[in-house]
């Protein structure tokens, strides 16, 4: 049995404006195994979330295959849909509404009955720590509870493969660190397969198993952080920023936080 | 099968959001209020040549006005949803495509006819007479045109990225429609070449027909062509919404 989740190959996303097209993704493959947490790093405009995008089902490639979760991105769409869970960078809450609201709303979305999506609510809220929040409304909760809120969204449906759009941007030095911990503890409970895209180097250089570095539309770069800044810093002590200039050429969008 | 189950949940979520908003629904019925308990008295001695009493004529212009200016907005909420990433965490489920339509549709449906209800009801205070059927009927036109102007500006929200750029359309189309479909007073008072230019404009035949209802006209030429191009407009509008779905914006 395969324990690959995500085989890209040669995916490409080409927006035709009235200034002519725009090549925003130009060919990206790649594979992630199970239970495997990538980090897929780019500046911005390499096109990581139109990427995302794409392996999410909301924007149709312009070409090339992907299979996540053993379903095909373009055959088969709502099988990939049935299999994920996605977590935007705006993040997807009506700040008027309740968690338990969203959540049980997120279920029956999912297709579970009305019990079973309560249940879930709960079972969610329990895990990641948002019981005493449920019935507030999301405008009420701190960013760091937010973003616990939106990704348990993400996980209604017990995904093979969860995709984060830059989760942790905007949130304190403590939040961040509580949302790794978290996203380590979803992977390691449930084999859950990460793919998540970020600006911050120190988050990928923490949490992924594995970085995939984007540029122009292209994979440029993978391996381990260790790896990465072995093979493009010179030394496996350097740190993935110095590695990150060596390969794109330039600085990194933001500079990590000192934290 | 799925379809309908989907649209439900998504109408739930809807119809929740617009109840917790009830300044916002306040609001919304202000202007029509405003205009039967302050314009209409104005009328009540005029002959607005249409037959009838004055609030027979009025009343369906009010109606039809609340549903052409709450229905056109209501992308607003959508754009909105677009802009937060709601939409997105919705799309990314296996949810059917159509049913955020759908939903968010038959809930402005239901919303824009529970405000009409009120309308006339005030209407009955003011001194409107009209039959039972003839209201009924009014309210099922009311309700088909709430839903063309609903899924029109749902497919609107899909297509432009910012409120001023929705709002600037929205406004445009929604300004010359009410003046040149005699929503106010009837075309019956305009000169031969306005008349001629409402003829144009769908929403004529809606509003004559649903004047014609509160009379207790029913069988005639105007309310067959009110209903007739109310039903296309219907199917048009939920046709162009589910297309702006359909087709992903770049």
């Amino acid at each position: 049995m395969s324990t690959t989740v995500i085989r890209i190959r040669g995916l490409t996303r080409t927006f035709r404006l009235s200034t002519g097209p725009v090549h925003a993704v130009r060919g990206i493959d790649l594979t992630a195994r199970r239970g495997e947490i990538l980090g897929f790093l780019g500046p911005n405009g390499a096109g990581k979330t139109t990427t995302l995008r794409m392996l999410t089902t909301l924007l149709p490639p312009s070409g090339g295959e992907a299979e996540i979760a053993g379903h095909d991105l373009v055959r088969d769409p709502a099988g990939v849909r049935r299999r994920i869970g996605y977590v935007a960078q705006s993040g997807g809450l009506d700040l008027t509404c309740t968690g338990r609201e969203e959540l049980v709303t997120q279920g029956r979305l999912h297709r579970l009955d009305r019990a079973t999506a309560r249940d879930r609510a709960e079972e969610l809220a329990g895990d990641l720590g948002l019981t005493d929040l449920l019935d507030r409304p999301a405008g009420t909760l701190s960013g760091g509870q937010r973003r616990r809120l939106e990704i348990a969204l993400g996980l209604v449906n017990h995904p093979e493969v969860l995709f984060l759009d830059e989760p942790t941007t905007g949130l304190d030095p403590g939040s961040r660190a509580e949302l790794w911990q978290l996203v380590g503890d979803v992977r390691d409970r449930h084999g859950t397969t990460v793919f998540l895209t970020t600006h911050y180097l120190d988050e990928a250089d923490a949490l992924a198993d594995r970085v995939v570095v984007v540029d122009a539309g292209t994979v440029v770069a993978e391996g381990t952080p260790t790896e990465l800044k072995r093979r493009h810093a010179g030394d496996p002590t350097a740190s993935l920023q110095d590695a990150f200039l060596a390969i794109t050429g330039r600085g990194a969008p933001e500079a990590p936080l000192a934290v | 099968m799925n379809l309908l189950t989907d649209t439900g949940v998504i109408f739930g979520r809807a119809l929740r959001a617009t109840l917790r908003s009830r300044t916002q629904l306040a609001f919304a019925m202000l202007q029509p209020v405003l205009f039967l308990a302050l314009f209409g008295p104005l009328l009540t001695e005029l002959d607005l040549g249409a037959g009838g009493s004055s609030w027979q004529v009025l009343v369906p212009g009010v109606l039809v006005q609340l549903t052409l200016l709450g229905g056109s907005f209501v992308g607003i909420g959508l754009l909105m949803d677009r802009n937060t990433g709601v939409l997105d965490r919705i799309r990314a489920t296996p949810v059917s495509p159509l049913a955020p339509l759908l939903g968010r549709t038959l809930r402005d449906v239901v919303q824009l006819l529970a405000q009409s209800v009120v309308l006339v009801l005030l209407g009955l205070a003011l001194g409107l007479r009209a039959p039972l059927g003839g209201v009924l009927l009014g309210l099922l036109l009311v309700g088909l045109l709430a839903a063309a102007l609903s899924a029109l500006s749902h497919g609107l929200a899909m297509r432009v990225r910012t409120v001023p750029e929705f709002a600037a359309v929205a406004n445009t189309a929604a300004m010359p429609l009410m003046l040149l479909s005699g929503l106010l007073l009837p075309m019956t008072l305009a000169p031969g070449w306005l008349d001629g230019a409402s003829r144009a404009v769908p929403l004529r035949y809606t509003v004559d027909a649903v004047r014609e209802a509160f009379l207790g006209h029913y069988a005639n030429g105007t309310v067959a062509a009110g209903v007739a191009v109310t039903v296309a407009l219907a199917g048009l509008g939920l046709f162009a919404g589910a297309l702006a779905f359909r087709r992903q914006p770049a």
